[in-house]
């Protein structure tokens, strides 16, 4: 069947900025994204510039954004977009510097790899190795170990498009694939190291690396787990920790979440915070926005005091 | 159709005009709702982020009680639809997690849940349970001549798993009812993409950053005002705007267009399609004023 591929072409030699550029081929249900790249560059237009090499989802070299969506094109068919979509739009990985059409620089993913320090830490060598061999760590990784590198996480990270020194989401899955390691000995640097400006409490938790992820990394989850460990340790200081303490605090005595008091316990201690917050609350104040921060309880909150202090009926 | 309606904690606390735009809309339409009013915080993902287990055991506290009622869940959040939603996924296809949640949730207040309950959306009842066709009738003040930009926000799509009333990749429920009040959606790359509010007090600069970005983006789409079925979007989209305008205008130096975005509640949208007036809908709560589409639609 003749189908339609809409490209996003960039070339630095000539254009300012990218284009769209209709291309016509004959694809069938087995045709998948790469497949018709591949078939546009050797039969239409040699110029047309993209990376791809084991075409098996193993390289992670050929992701792009398909209709809007970071995808490798080696397993996303063409069909199955045009069926999902009614359209077939392809253009380079979002939030990544383009080099030329679907090549992007990759230079800021792998800078950000490279800080968390992607290696096992140890004086020890070979005696580092725990003595009923590393399988027990297998759960513990929870598949954080999967990565091919994509960057697919990373082009769709919502934080990472608003600030660009974020860790962001691959870099943070590796931190914490190294926090679970037996052999490590820097475990307790490395997530002192995640909790400064650009780390762990950096994420929106907008799911989008879940979502996107070809290997089932769910960095978000990964990130999660190193904010769970980092208050377990005691690194419970930081607004984004407290974030997590006084919300659970809050609902476990009143059953709900009282919006007044969760900043106000947050900001405890960061003077010069709260009083920033001051002209927010007045407004919130006036109309009528702002419960107040010691409220009555929400009906029920015997139940849910029960519930958190594991204390049975 | 009768639901037990689930109002979270923004649409009793800092966004109580939600809760009353609700009430207005489901009245009018005949949407039998009763209110949950023992209903405990859903979490809103930060309680899960501590510890998984508890969280899943207070939104089977919720359940259970819906369950009680025989009746399905309707939230009025999006963060509460995929908290409470997702937990009731996993609860449903997941036995030795229900039957561990269950031990806990028995032990400390009687209540069990068996995974019977559906958690839906306002936007997905109105679109695929009451339907677009018996919407129309209620209709009285279409919004001709007025475009507004859909934004979804997170949790209603993301994950996939616990969002199965749309399509994450393309979404069309708020597009489909914007189109049945008579109004023009206006498409954009941001309309499923975070508002910045989970960071609002940890990290200004990516949350205003993304407030900057979305309201930018919908209006050089031409946007009158954007409506979203999420509390925590709407105070992340309204409370930031101020510091989100200073960044526009130092961002697009010149910029011809202040953001000046009037954000709206989904059931607030619908409302003044039916004829409430913007007082009845709670619209002058708002931090940004809702005043030109007001006027515009007047």
């Amino acid at each position: 069947m003749r189908v339609k591929i809409t490209i996003q072409r960039f070339n630095p030699d000539k254009d300012v900025k990218s284009h769209p550029e209709d291309y016509f081929i004959e694809a069938g249900r087995e045709t998948t994204v790469l497949l018709a790249l591949l078939k546009i560059k050797s039969e239409i237009d040699g110029t047309l510039t993209f990376r791809s090499s084991c075409r098996a989802a193993i390289c992670g070299s050929c992701l792009i954004q398909i209709n809007g969506i970071q995808k490798l094109a080696c397993q996303t068919s063409v069909f199955e977009e045009l069926d999902h979509h009614g359209k077939l739009v392809i253009g380079p990985m979002a939030n990544m510097p383009v080099i030329k059409d679907m090549v992007i620089k990759m230079d800021p993913f792998w800078d950000k790899i490279k800080k968390v320090r992607p290696y096992v830490v140890s004086q020890k060598g070979s005696e580092a190795v725990p003595s009923e061999g590393l399988k027990t760590i297998q759960k513990d990784l929870h598949n954080a170990d999967a990565c091919i590198m994509c960057g697919a996480c990373l082009s769709a990270c919502n934080s990472f498009e608003a600030s660009p020194q974020f860790l962001g989401p691959a870099a943070l899955a590796k931190a914490y694939r190294f926090q679970v390691d037996p052999r490590d000995e820097s475990r307790a640097q490395r997530l002192d190291d995640l909790q400064g400006d650009d780390g762990i409490w950096d994420c929106v938790r907008c799911v989008y690396c879940v979502q996107v992820c070809p290997k089932d990394v769910a960095p978000m989850e990964q990130i999660i787990r190193l904010r769970r460990k980092s208050i377990e340790s005691g690194l419970g200081n930081s607004i984004g920790a407290r974030h997590i303490t006084q919300f659970v605090s809050i609902v476990g005595e009143n059953g709900h979440l009282n919006e007044s008091r969760l900043p106000l316990m947050m900001l405890l201690g960061n003077i010069s915070k709260l009083i920033q917050m001051i002209p927010l609350s007045v407004k919130m104040f006036f109309r009528g926005k702002a419960p107040m921060p010691f409220g009555d309880p929400q009906p029920g909150h015997k139940d849910v005091r029960s519930i958190f202090k594991g204390k049975n009926k | 159709m009768k639901v037990a309606y689930y109002p979270g904690c923004a649409a009793k606390g800092a966004t109580p005009e939600l809760h009353q735009s609700t009430m207005k809309v489901v009245e009018r339409i005949g949407l039998e709702v009763e209110e949950l009013t023992a209903f405990n915080c859903c979490g809103a993902g930060v309680i899960g982020e501590a510890d998984p287990d508890l969280a899943y055991t207070l939104n089977a506290r919720t359940l259970a009680i819906a369950e009680g009622l025989h009746l399905d869940i309707m939230t009025v959040c999006g963060t509460c639809q995929g908290v409470l939603g997702g937990a009731n996924h996993d609860l449903q296809s997941d036995n030795a997690l229900r039957e561990r949640i269950n031990r806990r949730l028995k032990s400390t207040t009687g209540h069990s849940y068996n995974g019977t309950v559906t958690v839906k959306h306002l936007q997905w009842i109105l679109v695929k349970d009451f339907g677009l066709d018996a919407l129309k009738p209620f209709i009285t003040h279409p919004l001709t001549d007025v475009s507004i930009a859909a934004f979804y926000g997170c949790y209603i799509l993301r994950p996939d798993t616990s969002s199965q009333f749309d399509d994450w990749e393309n979404p069309t429920s708020l597009e489909k009812l914007i189109k049945t009040i008579g109004a023009f959606p206006v498409e954009y790359d941001g309309r499923t993409k975070c508002c910045g509010f989970p960071v609002f007090l940890e990290k200004e600069d990516i949350s205003v950053g993304l407030v900057e970005k979305r309201i930018g983006e919908a209006k050089a789409c031409g946007s009158d005002a954007m409506v979203t079925p999420c509390p925590l979007c709407h105070m992340g989209l309204d409370f930031n705007q101020a510091k989100a305008e200073k960044l526009h205008q130092k961002r697009e130096a010149g910029a011809q267009h202040k953001l000046q975005m009037p954000i709206l509640h989904l059931p607030q949208l619908l409302g003044l399609a039916m004829g409430f007036s913007p007082e009845e809908l709670g619209m002058k709560r708002h931090l940004v004023s809702t005043t030109p589409l007001i006027q515009k639609i007047d």
